[in-house]
């Protein structure tokens, strides 16, 4: 199938409309804090919405097409869900509210961290990080307000070197030193953990299965590795949706896990979000949760605030209570039986698209993945071609391309993730589609996209020349046209 | 699909599962129909007391303002909601120009040159702005009003808490509510790598002597404003502020018993390689077209790890794009009346409050925007059961958050008030024994 995206030479909104500012009746405000203008385009909504009509034919969803994002889980989110999500009785109440007026509100979240804990085999759960590297971020400190209650202070943070690049970040942001090990065949090495481990080991962070889609068949043994020297085991659930109903962080031996409500459980991506990354712990961690923890008093449910141990707050308020309703009709609506389907579904999509594909790519390492898996185009370089080439060409297609450069073990990788919800028919379609890039001119690749709104964009001109808003653009221009010829 | 992975059932897919980790199914009741599903969630919700049924007169960062479908339908758009991290420049320019048009509206309200496309939420927008203070300056002190809500002050320490920043409060005046200075001056140290203050501040008081603060703070300034007050006060910008911050969820957002949030953050342009978060750029595409793109990512972590400004990757994109839709609709001269409005309401909400005999308000002198605070000479958490049986919801107590001001709730009004409900809460509280 050929893919023609569209394409609107449209204006910016400040390239449309009257800026003339109303002014303001006197007295209003003191003389000194007043503002005169504001460059803001008044237009007419009819306007509106047909720029963001315009605007919206030039991007690309789930609800476009297959979207084998690697790490992201782009399954298809139900539009029921969406609009449970926007009903009054979830919008319209506010998180200051008393709590005998939020009962339904509290219920749900007390039931979705219910759910959660069943999923993840974890004794708590909250709710309150944003997104899933808030959520590592908010684990990590987890774990330290537990070492430091024992009189220990610990500094390292160990990582595999497949780990996600918000694993390195958040264990920065929160203070910590970090270690790479180097990986052994794909897996975790366990003498180079084993070497690497010490009284320091605040935790070892990983993901199984990890990002080359491979489980770690030595998780206890990791667990063993990194419990004997006195550290936390934390799980990055960005690759939940392999294990659902199969194994479970806590079977696992793990001690913290956040999860990626966005991924796992389907509430949608936003064009970059918002996501909903809660955690879940083992009891010894439980007293340093994030305050206010849901607690149930007879029949009702209160905001506990009274929680000497907390690490304190990493949110505003509860979280992204919008994403909970969201995750909480999804996982009812899937049930137990349901998730597990979906988990050996994605692990089936991956694996028949990932024997398709090894036929033409290589696939290092070994053959048996799970939700998702990275083959590598480095044989294409004798053409002078790359795997951004080919994730180029994919867009003519009508796919949006895997996730490329990124685990960084794998040399020129596609990691790819096509999720439960894609048909066989999808799979082959890409996988022939993959087939026709491979035998095209690298001509034809090197200048791909064809289809697509615009052709490539200039990443290192962005860069380099920087251009952030409209007023930064105006400046330019100015600069620009009173340079002497 | 088996067949052509020659295996007899989908239980081989696992065979790499260790026996000893394995789970055998979950312990979650069975699915149920779709129909069954939005039965019982409507349910469930329907126990909550929403702002239809119950006019609340809460804000405190949070507000309820009336939507209009238009953003409704702009961001149900599929292309928008069901996108994710435009990592692929040419396939998703929409998203791309709507994020750099909302990254411009920003700049507009706060008289900023660069914004990024969100942080999670204001506090999380504060603690972002402190590391970058610290990343700017290297000191290891960070001053703060202490006019803030506490919720920021509590995501303020925990992001803080890994570089061991010091964080120093400063007092407000009781008369005014506004900043006092000469605290601020004796807070300052070299050590001192940020300022921070909010204009309106938690109480609702404008700051007005911003050229003043700003000339005592010797680092970075940074300011959290309500971005609706930009649309009438002087943009923080103009008084030289390095980077602002604030809640965006009341441009076009429902409050959503407070989250998806929107943390806006803009800085100046000399420090834009020193921002979190993910940046849209201009750029051209291969045949010259006008062309967007993510940009600066060496800042982020997925190139830079360990050494990223910060550890953010998903955001709160849509409600950006929701928040540039709203603004959209309503243009800036739509803003401007909807502030105007909503200021004249508060401020006449306030005069006849003050009017009945057990109630002061505002309490404190300075002008002040779209909220202020009520003091009662009865114990508050009366009065709250007292509106509650009326069905009213008033404002928040601020007994556990400032204790020295005794019995003091902060009250705010917006549009989806008529005069109606406003009279209503008059009544009830004048009503109050």
């Amino acid at each position: 199938m050929r893919y023609r995206q569209a394409y609107f030479e449209e204006p910016l909104l400040f390239e449309k409309g009257s800026n003339e500012t109303e002014p303001l009746t006197d007295g209003l405000l003191p003389r000194s804090l007043v503002r005169e203008s504001l460059n803001i385009p008044n237009l007419p909504e009819n306007d509106v919405m047909r720029h963001y009509t315009h605007l919206s034919e030039m991007s690309f969803g789930v609800d476009t097409g297959f979207y084998p994002l690697g790490s992201c889980t782009m399954k298809y989110n139900p539009k029921f869900t969406e609009e449970l999500s926007s009903l009054p009785e979830a919008a319209r109440i506010h998180p200051c509210q008393d709590e005998e007026t939020v009962q339904g509100a509290l219920r749900l979240m007390y039931e979705l961290q219910q759910m959660l804990k069943v999923i993840s085999g974890m004794d708590a759960v909250t709710l309150q990080p944003s997104a899933g590297a808030a959520g590592e971020f908010t684990g990590l400190l987890l774990a330290k307000a537990y070492h430091e209650d024992r009189g220990e202070h610990r500094t390292q943070v160990i990582l595999p070197d497949t780990a996600h690049g918000t694993n390195f970040a958040s264990a920065a942001m929160a203070g910590f030193e970090v270690i790479e090990i180097p990986s052994k065949e794909g897996l975790v090495d366990l003498e180079a953990l084993k070497a690497t481990v010490s009284t320091n080991t605040l935790a070892f962070m990983l993901t199984n299965p990890n990002t080359l889609g491979i489980f770690e068949p030595d998780i206890l043994e990791i667990a063993e590795i990194v419990h004997g020297a006195g550290g936390l085991l934390y799980y990055d659930g960005a690759n939940l949706n392999a294990i659902m109903g199969k194994t479970s962080p806590g079977r696992m031996n793990f001690d913290i896990v956040h999860f990626n409500l966005h991924k796992t459980f389907s509430t949608p991506h936003g064009g970059g979000g918002p996501g909903a990354g809660p955690v879940g712990v083992k009891e010894p961690l439980e007293s340093y949760l994030p305050v206010p923890v849901i607690h149930q008093d007879g029949n009702d449910l209160k905001l506990d605030y009274d929680r000497p141990k907390t690490i304190g707050k990493v949110h505003s308020w509860f979280g992204n209570f919008g994403m909970f309703v969201r995750a909480y009709a999804y996982i009812i609506r899937m049930g137990g039986d349901g998730l597990t389907r979906a988990s050996e579904r994605a692990v089936l999509n991956a694996n028949y698209l990932r024997s398709r594909l090894q036929k033409v790519l290589e696939l290092p390492y070994q053959e048996l993945r799970k939700h998702e898996f990275v083959v590598s185009c480095s044989k294409l370089k004798e053409r002078g071609l790359r795997a951004a080439d080919v994730a180029k060409r994919l867009m003519d297609f009508g796919f949006h391309p895997p996730t490329i450069y990124f685990p960084h073990l794998v040399d020129e990788c596609m990691m790819i993730e096509p999720t439960e919800t894609e048909s066989k028919e999808t799979l082959d379609s890409f996988a022939d589609a993959i087939d026709t890039i491979l035998t095209e001119s690298p001509d034809v690749l090197k200048s791909a996209p064809h289809n697509t709104a615009v052709s490539r964009v200039d990443e290192v001109l962005a860069a380099r020349n920087p251009i952030l808003s409209w007023r930064m653009w105006q400046e330019q221009k100015k600069a620009d046209s009173e340079k002497p010829q | 699909m088996l067949e052509a992975l020659s295996i007899a059932s989908v239980d081989e897919l696992f065979k790499d599962i260790p026996e000893s980790v394995r789970t055998n199914g979950l312990t979650l009741p069975a699915g149920i129909s779709e129909a069954e599903v939005v039965a019982r969630v409507k349910k469930l919700l329907g126990t909550n007391k929403t702002a239809e049924k119950l006019p609340t007169f809460l804000g405190a960062g949070i507000y309820d303002h009336f939507i209009p479908s238009a953003v409704r339908a702009i961001q149900s758009r599929g292309e928008f909601y069901t996108s994710y991290t435009p990592y692929q420049p040419e396939i998703s320019q929409g998203v791309l120009q709507s994020l750099f048009e909302y990254q411009s509206l920003v700049c507009e309200l706060t008289g900023m040159h660069a914004a990024n496309t969100s942080m999670y939420d204001w506090s999380t927008a504060l603690g972002e702005a402190a590391l970058m203070a610290h990343r700017i300056h290297g000191g290891k002190e960070f001053v703060v009003s202490r006019a803030i809500g506490r919720e920021r002050l509590q995501v303020l320490r925990s992001y803080t808490s890994g570089i061991g920043l010091l964080i120093k409060l400063v007092e407000f005046d009781a008369n005014t509510g506004q900043l006092d200075l000469d605290m601020l001056k004796s807070q300052i140290s070299p050590e001192t790598c940020g300022v921070y203050f909010e204009n309106p501040n938690f109480f609702g008081v404008f700051e007005e002597k911003v050229d003043e603060i700003r000339s005592i703070a010797p680092s970075v300034l940074v300011v959290g404003a309500n971005p609706l007050s930009l649309a009438i006060t002087r943009p923080p910008g103009d008084y030289g502020a390095d980077i602002t911050i604030g809640e965006g969820q009341g441009l076009g957002n429902p409050p959503s018993y407070g989250g998806p949030l929107l943390g806006v953050f803009a800085a100046k342009k000399e420090h834009i390689r020193k921002m979190p978060g993910r940046i849209i750029g201009m750029s051209k595409d291969a045949e010259g077209k006008r062309a967007f793109c993510m940009t600066l990512q060496t800042r982020e972590q997925h190139i830079r790890r360990q050494n990223a400004t910060s550890n953010i990757c998903t955001n709160e994109a849509l409600v950006s794009i929701a928040s540039a839709a709203y603004m959209a609709v309503l243009g800036g001269n739509g803003l401007r009346k909807l502030a105007v409005e909503n200021l004249t309401a508060a401020r006449e909400l306030a005069r006849s409050i003050n009017h009945l005999r057990r109630f002061k308000a505002p309490m404190f002198k300075g002008a002040h925007f779209n909220e202020f605070t009520v003091r009662s000479k009865i114990p508050y958490s009366r009065v709250h059961r007292e509106l509650l049986r009326r069905g009213l919801h008033g404002g928040l107590s601020l007994q556990d958050r400032f204790p020295e001001l005794g019995h003091v709730a902060l009250f705010s009004t917006t549009e989806v008030h008529g005069e109606a409900e406003r009279e209503r809460l008059v009544r009830a509280l004048g009503a109050i024994e």
